[in-house]
């Protein structure tokens, strides 16, 4: 059916949790990079199986969050301290006023630091995409309730259908399938 | 040292009590919570639903007079500027907290219990802060000009006060509402995903596909997921904390007798997570007892530590009241003195202060109700939960009543003393936030999953990668098969 199509990768299902990890720890050694497993949730070590290091979303954070702050302190202190001076009970408004204006400095480096975590993981993984190859093979309709995948892209430098398939299997997939793009 | 830890038996004394009770597979989560979404509206939820969307009706029908009459329809007069919209405000945005407590702090501090509820909780905070919303928005009087609020530099060339806290409460309660929406949206997308696949109709994958975003649970996801969803909990942590603080600098920078104390904030933190909690259950309780199926993720431990948590809190709240009176009674000033011990906390009903019975109302509720949960027998009977976080409710409003009321009406100068009766617009505005509230909360129930199913699943025995490591004799991983006194005690509680 789907021969002319160009093949994304090859697709294998493990049986658990600890099954999944230790394939994963099979594949990172056997040198392979563009792979990825599929689970219904955060698997704890999973990273460290696949050789990732921790994830670096919160450097665009940090600079979210100083963007944040610097904006509240202009937003505040330009208008009170020389276009719009607002002088109520005959108080001081200049300078020495700093503390009654942390809290709004507080709020903006928050909102700011939310929106920048949430967009950045956007950006950092690559969604909304609301297509991806992976979808088109009908078992992985499973890995959002109980199923753990594994996917070998074919773009990978040592893929190789028939050997790929070999090794997968070895190491405990089961239904190895090939996915068409 | 991954097969010493699964050989590892932990003691009978110390086992904790499985998260998910009767063994449940990963399968049967998410059927459970995606069920309540895929079955038919259920009949009861019609029942609910329409008196509950009446009641909203009744309460917009309220604010629409209310905008083209002006507030001269509420009961407030020279003396009590504000009352039950203020009061009312604090009420909704107290009942906020709970959620955001649930979601951030209990996730900081690994309390792994909070995955089933958190859902729901953070569902019930965004609706407490719309209510909330809504008192200030109206009673600015000529609502269309309520984006004089925002900092816009507009053609008068008018700024708002900086150092007003009324300004800092416009940041505080539109910043927490944003965050709490992008917490909790991020928090939705896999389990959304979860009902994208196993929608039948092309309507329904269409609509959750869209809002999943393509999710597909891959590793190189969840590591970036895992991180935001953990930045988001460490900067929602302070937020909550700061929000019913700024709400209570709107009275503590005031210098009113009994608004005027540096106790105000951790004391209004605690009592939003006290009266929070009491709506987080007076909500749950229900909904456990319409779907039977939750029973195995919304256990009686749920029940049990939020009823203690209303205890501590309640007896933290109790601390703040007696420590209010003793400080009015040590400083000897006589404003606060006459606040304290004639308008609030004073004996005989005719004689004392006008509002002083329901000062006593909310110590009975807030400090005397919740102590029963001391015993086990109270927390685990649902009645009693139940019942008690109704007094809870009940008398957080009233804490806000008597700070609000009291103060105002019988202030510094006898001759501008006056009552404060609420008008019926007023009673009914805030029996229709209730309306508006409860008719979210049956639409999210319908539409979205109510429990957050991945994150259960997360704490199942089965998703422990160590403990279900094959050996040579069990010959590979038995799925599900562990009985609850296998795990090891992993929920890493207290």
């Amino acid at each position: 059916m789907a021969e002319y199509r160009k093949v994304y990768g090859l697709g294998a299902e493990f049986e658990s949790a600890a099954a999944l990890m230790h394939a994963a720890e099979k594949i990172r050694d056997a040198g392979f990079s563009k792979w990825d497993v599929h689970t219904p949730f955060p698997i704890h070590g999973m990273d460290k199986a696949m050789g990732l290091g921790k994830s670096w979303l919160s450097a665009p954070v940090f600079i979210g969050g100083t963007t944040g702050l610097l904006t509240a302190v202009c937003l505040e202190m330009i208008p009170s301290f020389s276009l719009y001076k607002l002088i109520v009970h005959g108080k001081p408004y200049d300078w020495r006023t700093i503390p009654a204006f942390f809290p709004i400095m507080f709020e903006l480096t928050v909102l700011f630091s939310a929106f920048t975590t949430v967009f950045s993981l956007m950006v950092m993984n690559q969604l909304p995409k609301w297509y991806h190859p992976v979808f088109n093979w009908e078992r992985f309709a499973r890995v959002t309730d109980d199923g753990f995948f594994l996917v070998i892209e074919a773009r990978d430098p040592k893929f190789s259908e028939t050997k790929t398939r070999a090794l997968l299997e070895e190491i405990g997939g089961q239904h190895v399938t090939l996915i068409h793009d | 040292m991954s097969e010493a830890v699964a050989t590892l038996e932990t003691p009978k004394e110390v086992q904790r009590i499985p998260l998910v009770t009767n063994e449940r597979s990963l399968h049967w989560i998410t059927e459970n919570v995606s069920s309540i979404v895929e079955a038919r509206t259920p009949i009861w939820w019609w029942l609910a639903f329409f008196p509950c969307a009446l009641l909203a009706m009744v309460g917009l029908c309220c604010i629409g007079y209310q905008i083209s009459n002006g507030v001269g329809v509420w009961g407030e007069n020279k003396t009590v500027g504000w009352a039950w919209d203020i009061t009312n405000f604090v009420f909704w945005i107290g009942i906020g907290h709970a959620g955001t407590l649930i979601s951030a702090i209990l996730f900081l501090s690994r309390q792994k219990w909070r995955t089933s509820i958190n859902r729901a909780a953070e569902a019930m905070t965004l609706f407490a802060v719309i209510c909330a919303g809504i008192f200030p928005g109206i009673h600015v009087g000529r609502v269309w000009m309520a984006w004089y609020l925002a900092p816009i530099p507009d053609s008068y060339d008018i700024w708002p006060n900086f150092r007003s806290p009324l300004l800092w409460d416009v940041f505080a309660v539109s910043t927490y509402f944003t965050v709490s929406v992008l917490f909790w949206y991020t928090g939705l997308v896999p389990d959304l995903a979860s009902l994208r696949d196993r929608a039948k109709s092309r309507v329904k994958k269409f609509a959750y596909g869209v809002f999943a975003l393509g999710w597909r649970g891959s590793n190189r996801q969840w590591r970036h997921y895992e991180m935001a969803y953990l930045l988001l909990a460490g900067l929602s942590t302070p937020l909550v904390l700061s929000v019913h603080s700024v709400v209570s600098f709107d009275f503590a920078t005031s210098i009113l007798p009994g608004w005027h104390t540096t106790i105000f904030p951790p004391y209004f933190v605690a009592g939003a997570i006290f009266g929070g909690f009491a709506m987080v259950l007076t909500i749950m309780l229900p909904a456990r007892l319409l779907y039977p199926q939750l029973d195995d993720m919304v256990t009686r431990q749920h029940v049990d530590k939020m009823a203690k948590i209303i205890l501590l809190t309640g007896s933290i709240v109790g601390y703040a009241y007696l420590m209010e009176l003793y400080i009015a009674y040590y400083g000897q000033n006589k404003f606060e003195m006459f606040t304290f011990f004639h308008q609030r906390a004073s004996l005989g009903f005719n004689e004392g202060g006008w509002y002083n019975k329901y000062y006593y109302a909310m110590m009975f509720c807030n400090v005397i109700s919740p102590q029963i949960f001391w015993s086990k027998w109270a927390r685990s009977n649902y009645i009693v939960v139940f019942i008690t976080s109704m007094f809870v409710n009940a008398g957080m409003w009233y804490e806000r009543f008597v700070i609000i009321a009291t103060s105002l009406a019988q202030d510094f100068l006898p001759s501008s003393w006056h009552h404060y009766h609420p008008s019926w617009i007023e009673i009914w505005t805030f029996c229709g936030t209730f309306g508006i509230f409860l008719s979210l909360f049956l639409l999210f129930m319908r539409f979205l999953p109510m429990i957050c199913a991945f994150e259960v699943k997360a704490v199942t025995p089965h998703a422990d990668p160590h403990h279900y490591r094959p050996t040579a004799n069990s010959g590979g991983p038995a799925t599900g098969a562990l009985g609850p006194h296998d795990a090891p005690a992993k929920e890493g509680h207290h």
